[in-house]
């Protein structure tokens, strides 16, 4: 049985590499799927917790993360084509104003 | 043997995430992503965690990856981050400040507040046990997921119909 430290370590390094993402590109669409990157590293320390204490908790809540990342997608994607038909290009450096 | 397959899936599971954020064409860094859910969900069954695996395949493997594929061929295919970055110094700055949060977390981890003792050996784990939670203890929560669903749909809904008319 692998100890469940080494699961939450995994964890902590797939949550930096995906705030690496969120700052060195440029890209909006790289950007949400580093934010991905994020919320499954979580869940993972998640359901790593909840095997360690034995109890189905850790499970219940990544559900619910995913639930939250399955919306947050669809409208994420949706303002990021909203936003492209507007502008014609797609980087967050050019987006500093809230003006159409 | 665990140990040979845990470390497989966390070579797969890093080696795409860091595929993810530096390969530069955005439908190579969606399909990434794709190989990074599926190492996850390969994890979650290692942790005993059956019905998260399946809905981890199913929710982020299947749905979300399609939508991003989805995604970028709506926008311009295969369009890449265009001209020199404005904000160079920047970039090179992100990286240790990376590091800095790896260490970080990595030192807490380490820290006597996770030294718990090992866990009481039992079946408390996935299967019925949660599925009872979520519909006992969780009900509210869950009940609020299932508006925020329908909340995001007509949300999505109104904002790209604005946009054709």
């Amino acid at each position: 049985m692998v100890p469940e430290s080494y699961y939450v370590a995994l964890s902590a390094g797939l949550f930096a590499v995906g705030v690496l993402g969120v700052l060195i590109r440029r890209d909006p669409l790289i950007i949400f799927m580093s934010i991905e990157l994020m919320l499954n590293a979580a869940n993972l320390a998640l359901v790593a917790f909840g095997n360690r204490h034995g109890t189905p908790e850790g499970q219940a809540l990544a559900l619910f993360v995913m639930a939250v990342a399955a919306a947050e997608v669809a409208v994420g994607l949706a303002i990021i084509v909203a936003i492209f038909q507007l502008r014609r290009r797609l980087s967050v450096d050019e987006l500093s104003v809230m003006r159409g | 043997m665990q140990y040979a397959g845990f470390l497989f899936l966390a070579f797969l599971v890093g080696g795409s995430a860091l595929g993810v954020i530096l390969i530069r064409n955005p439908i190579h860094a969606a399909l990434f992503l794709t190989i990074n859910l599926a190492g996850v969900a390969a994890l979650y069954l290692m942790l005993q965690a059956q019905f998260l695996a399946l809905v981890q395949v199913i929710v982020y493997a299947g749905a979300i990856a399609v939508l991003f594929v989805f995604a970028i061929m709506v926008l311009i295919p295969g369009k890449e981050e265009t001209g020199p970055d404005p904000l160079r110094a920047q970039r090179w700055l992100a990286v240790p400040l990376a590091g800095v949060l790896l260490l970080e977390m990595l030192l807490i981890l380490r820290s006597t507040a996770f030294q718990a003792p090992p866990r009481a050996v039992g079946p408390a784990m996935g299967g019925e046990p949660l599925y009872r939670l979520l519909l006992t203890d969780f009900l509210f929560p869950f009940e609020v997921t299932s508006v925020l669903l329908l909340t995001a749909l007509v949300g999505v809904m109104a904002m790209t119909r604005r946009k054709v008319s």
